[in-house]
């Protein structure tokens, strides 16, 4: 099955007319995965067999004519919960732990008859910008199998782009679903922070985690993200408010006519040049297509990474006392007592990059050290909030590039963690003050010939601007439709 | 802020906190990792904060309360969750012993 030749829609009208059935589409979907991730690696487990079964009882019931994902295949990054099926955070703590519940958002897509073709790669514990802190392997980027697919939903991003799946959730805790997303060519959503429930999703920096969607296009993610959003008594964070049919509400008359635009400087002027060449031709378009777009400024963008990284870590190192060999995961074999078991087990179990991040957090948060950096980058994330919020008083959304630079080199940047956390730049500040933002593929280096994202921001609880916006950008461009070639050059 | 090195000492004071280990010839390079990003921490002393409130969350949403009442696992739901402990005997977790007796009369 090549999913660059359909969308959900036209694979559910297929689905529903019985020109092909759920069987035959997974079969084709396991086929094309065994083709090609050989050399992507997008994959850390497959279903095959649970999910030929799946389709094969959603055939027998027939296939749900209001539901859009019923028998459709579709991925679940690694660090959510899946009953009975290995969920392992890329960690070798988890290695073999098999979750005794679904994560809420597989609850719904369970519900809406959609079939799980398996887990997809991330760097461990979600921490890290290529998937090379993965403790299994690294996923290479379809568009050049030498580059990173970005991260941590780098598997995720990979199947999308490989045409594997016509989507596959993320999460994006500080730019984790869109930074893959411009990275791969595809299309990545991260919802408001409580539009989605975090219940099973495996913790790493509560008040910033938040899952959504990779997908080949804007419509196919308005809809599968409405499809799992909506309050959860699970998760006392997840928002009340009504979720909006976005998908049905896309605008079709291609025009962003009176669309306040504000464009940050620091989401501008210092891009390589082959990604500003890309961004300044897509904010001309949608100009040309009668949106109003200004310069503005969010002085604040570059202390978001150093907050994001003392927040997140702090976070991370509270959450990750749990892994301490005793309940479940991995133990230590040696361990004379009781701390030896925590010792050795965390030691031996968590990677180097997780263990950075703890070493960060737990220092940020030591006596002594608490309100010189813990405190201190809590108030500088209000302000970078405030920041945001006073641009919007006066725009609808903001729009800049999603990173700075295209996918780099694997093995570019593994050694050189601050240069790596800079690659975040331009998506922690969205994640700390819980804003909605997508990446949408906006072209192509004149450099490398590899995907650059545009990154649309819009105001709390407003993903339907966001998809709006994106969905008239995509309709009025081609790059959506470009499909990397495996192996040759793109 | 204090000073922007963090010293040998205190990373093995920081990973004894976060029961974590570093090797002898590792905690060197380790050191100076952690020491240049928290140098880079440093740049935030250039932010000015005064009288702003620490934002912790991004959620308007507080104190929500459930019903304080236990729910009773099935036995199907036990012997899953006791199939992922590392060492497991009769229904119960089993650990080391809690106290070295190596130490004894210490």
């Amino acid at each position: 099955m090549d999913f660059y030749q359909t969308d959900l829609s036209q694979l559910h009208n297929d689905l529903v007319n019985k020109k092909i059935s759920a069987s035959e589409l997974t079969k084709a979907t396991f086929d094309h995965i065994k083709a090609n991730d050989d050399q992507v690696k997008a994959f850390l487990t497959l279903n095959e067999d649970a999910a030929t079964k799946c389709a094969q009882e959603i055939d027998d019931a027939g296939i749900a004519a209001d539901q859009l994902v019923s028998g459709v295949p579709l991925a679940v990054k690694d660090n959510i919960l899946t009953k009975g099926l290995t969920t392992t955070a890329a960690s070798k703590i988890l290695e073999n732990f098999n979750p005794v519940y679904d994560a809420t958002v597989v609850d719904k897509l369970n519900q809406a008859g959609f079939i799980n073709v398996g887990k997809t790669n991330l760097d461990e514990f979600a921490m890290g910008s290529s998937t090379e802190n993965s403790a299994f392997f690294t996923t290479h980027n379809p568009w050049d199998l030498t580059r990173v697919p970005g991260g941590s939903s780098g598997g995720s991003a990979a199947a999308v782009a490989a045409g594997d799946v016509l989507g596959a959730l993320g999460t994006d805790t500080g730019g984790s679903i869109r930074m893959p997303a411009s990275f791969n060519g595809v299309v990545g959503m991260k919802p408001t922070y409580g539009r989605v429930s975090r219940w099973g999703i495996i913790a790493f920096g509560s008040s910033f985690d938040q899952v959504g969607w990779l997908t080949r296009t804007v419509k196919d993610n308005a809809y599968l993200t409405a499809l799992i959003a909506g309050n959860d008594k699970h998760d006392m964070t997840s928002s009340l408010k009504e979720v909006p049919d976005w998908a049905a509400h896309l605008n079709d008359d291609t025009s962003v006519k009176g669309l306040k635009i504000a464009v940050p400087k620091e989401y501008y002027d210092d891009l390589n040049d082959d990604v500003k060449k890309v961004v300044k031709a897509a904010l001309d378009h949608l100009e040309s297509l009668g949106a109003t777009v200004d310069k503005v400024s969010l002085p604040r963008t570059k202390y978001g990474v150093p907050a994001y990284y003392i927040l997140a870590s702090s976070e991370a190192s509270s959450n990750l006392q749990r892994y301490d060999g005793i309940r479940y995961g991995f133990r230590a074999k040696d361990a004379k007592n009781l701390d030896e078991v925590y010792v050795k087990s965390r030691t031996e179990g968590f990677g180097e990059e997780v263990k950075r991040r703890i070493m960060l957090g737990t220092f940020s948060l030591s006596a002594g050290f608490y309100d010189a950096y813990f405190n201190k980058a809590a108030k500088v994330r209000r302000l970078i909030a405030q920041d945001f919020y006073k641009v919007f008083e006066n725009y609808d959304l903001i729009i800049g590039a999603t990173g700075a630079t295209t996918a780099f080199k694997i093995g570019a940047e593994i050694d050189d963690p601050k240069t790596m956390y800079m690659n975040d730049v331009l998506t922690v500040p969205v994640n700390m003050a819980g804003l909605p933002a997508m990446s949408v593929p906006a072209g192509f280096s004149e450099k490398n010939g590899m995907p650059v994202g545009l990154q649309i921001i819009g105001k709390p609880f407003d993903e339907q601007t966001i998809y709006n916006a994106g969905y008239v950008f995509e309709q009025t461009t081609d790059f959506h439709k470009k499909a990397p070639k495996l192996g040759g050059q793109n | 802020m204090m000073a922007s090195k963090i010293t040998k000492q205190q990373v093995e004071h920081v990973a004894e906190l976060a029961k974590l280990e570093f090797p002898k010839d590792e905690l060197g390079k380790f050191t100076t990792q952690l020491g240049s990003i928290i140098d880079m921490f440093e740049d935030l002393t250039a932010v000015d904060t005064d009288g702003v409130e620490p934002m912790t969350s991004a959620t308007d949403r507080v104190n929500v309360m459930r019903e304080d009442k236990a729910v009773k696992a099935t036995k199907e739901e036990t012997e899953a969750l006791l199939k992922n402990a590392p060492d497991e005997d009769g229904g119960y977790i089993r650990v080391p012993v809690i106290i070295d007796e190596s130490e004894d009369g210490e």
